[in-house]
């Protein structure tokens, strides 16, 4: 099994931290985004999406990390435990019920705030206007009392006693904006507290190891600048920045 | 104030919400639902297609009543659908179908079993999030309700980016979900479908037709439509396939409380 992932993507995260929790062997198939290398030919024969991860199982081809996650849970279901993603019935609706509203929640959310932190600068050549990036860690900031209110509220993982997709999904959206140096735990100890949990379930050295490359921002804006895919890049993030 | 429909309406009661109220004796199942709201139609649909009881609870959302106290209760994310099911609250769409199809015991090719089946209608269902429902959704308000919110057109180069976008998605659902199959995952129609068919025709509802010029699409959807059964992909349909309508009718100053929220995310 191969895994087309760049460890700068949230949703790689999620993905590789799970297969390595859970004991899934796979092949790591690096697809550096900064130097747009999901833009290649070889890639498109992947994936015409364009994006990661993708996950390449035989000759079974699957986008989408929450529909990748699901597979390995279902395909590996003697091997991983099911507090992962439970069987039963309610359990099972609270985890499906994070995992939609996060798309544009906390990723779209979180994701906003690290792009205009760690590239808006360097795609626009000036600093990012106050008031986009006020409304965006506003926006940032409801998600994540939504988080703690109605998903975590007083349980120590989303659903209740164990840890599941959820947590992890989004524990790797919450880590997105700190890397940009921007603590949004600050002032929230019962996310803070959830984190280390989290965390711990699955293991320092892996928790570390996944956001290795997000907490460098700095040598990969560097890797950016200096490389030829930059101008290739440029308008694509531009769009974003409208 | 969600005791079932309003009193206008009885005159026209469907036979989902007459089945949802015989089975009445015990609590029933409750889907609060605007179906003005594309996750809202998908649901109805589903539930209604497999012969789910339920109580159908009108949510007026331009009214603004998932802001209010008693809905906050059933869901903190204020947004519909929402279900209710006995002391059990879900919010989402997708949730709240997989939730269904699970505990009503629906045939398995909504949501198949098998491994590889079951990844293409959640690789579906994932990608749609950002794409078709955002961009459908933005094409409907930036072409029907927010010239009515700010008593003005929206500049053209806005309405055509978000033209644009779709229709990149629609190429997408053509070519990379549907290709030459029948349906997203195969033979049959699946969650996938449905979760798509009620987001490509948002923008229908304000008057753009998506399908001209797909004749794929257009294909996919006459399969999809039969699938579901017409006169209930019709019935799921008619409000908004109605909205250039009351759209004119509305009173623009009700809908000033939105102005903030909908120039943020469309504007």
């Amino acid at each position: 099994m191969e895994l087309y992932l760049d460890l700068v993507s949230q949703p790689c995260r999620s993905v590789f931290v799970f297969a390595k929790a859970v004991g899934i062997p796979f092949e790591f198939k690096v697809v550096a985004l900064v130097e747009g290398q999901q833009y290649r030919e070889e890639f498109a024969k992947i994936s015409m999406i364009r994006k990661v991860p993708v996950m390449k199982d035989g000759s079974f081809v699957l986008t989408e990390s929450v529909a990748i996650l699901k597979y390995l849970a279902q395909k590996h279901s003697s091997s991983v435990a099911d507090h992962w993603y439970p069987a039963e019935l309610r359990q099972r609706a609270r985890v499906n019920e994070y995992l939609s509203w996060q798309h544009m929640n906390l990723r779209a959310h979180g994701s906003k705030v690290f792009l205009l932190r760690a590239m808006f600068p360097l795609i626009m050549g000036s600093e990012v206007p106050k008031e986009k990036m006020d409304a965006a860690v506003e926006d940032l900031k409801l998600s994540l009392n939504l988080l703690e209110e109605k998903f975590l509220q007083d349980k120590p993982f989303i659903v209740g006693d164990k840890i599941s997709l959820a947590d992890l999904v989004a524990v790797v959206e919450l880590m997105q904006p700190v890397g940009t140096g921007l603590d949004v735990l600050e002032g929230r100890p019962k996310l803070i507290a959830w984190r280390d949990r989290v965390k711990q379930e699955v293991g320092e050295e892996l928790f570390d190891e996944a956001h290795e490359q997000l907490m460098n921002m700095s040598s990969l804006q560097e890797k950016m600048q200096n490389n030829s895919a930059m101008e290739m890049l440029k308008p694509k993030f531009q769009m974003l920045f409208k | 104030m969600w005791a079932g429909r309003e009193p206008s309406e009885s005159a026209t009661e469907t036979p989902a919400q007459t089945r949802g109220h015989r089975r009445g004796a015990v609590m029933a199942l409750e889907l609060y639902l605007d179906l003005n709201s594309q996750p809202c139609r998908s649901v109805y649909i589903f539930a209604t297609k497999n012969n789910v009881p339920f109580e159908f609870k009108k949510l007026n959302l331009l009214e603004g009543e998932q802001y209010g106290e008693e809905f906050g209760k059933i869901n903190l994310i204020r947004k519909a659908p929402a279900l209710r099911d006995g002391d059990f609250c879900l919010a989402e769409s997708i949730a709240i179908l997989l939730y269904l199809a699970e505990k009503f015991k629906t045939p398995d090719y909504w949501y198949p079993a098998d491994l590889h089946q079951r990844a293409r209608v959640n690789e579906y269902l994932s990608w749609q999030h950002m794409t078709i429902r955002l961009q459908g959704s933005k094409v409907f308000w930036l072409q029907l309700l927010i010239p009515k919110i700010l008593g003005a057109d929206v500049p053209q180069d806005k309405l055509d980016a978000a033209l644009e976008d779709l229709n990149a998605s629609l190429t997408l659902l053509e070519d990379k979900f549907i290709q030459d199959k029948p349906f997203i995952a195969g033979d049959h129609i699946t969650l996938a479908d449905l979760v798509a068919i009620v987001e490509v025709m948002q923008p229908v509802g304000a008057g753009v037709d998506v399908f001209e010029g797909r004749a794929k699409l257009s294909a996919w959807r006459d399969r999809v439509q039969a699938a579901i059964g017409e006169e209930l992909f019709d019935e799921a349909h008619k409000t908004i396939l109605g909205a250039q309508e009351s759209v004119k009718l509305m009173d623009a100053s009700k809908l000033q409380f939105f102005k903030p929220k909908i120039l943020k995310l469309f504007m």
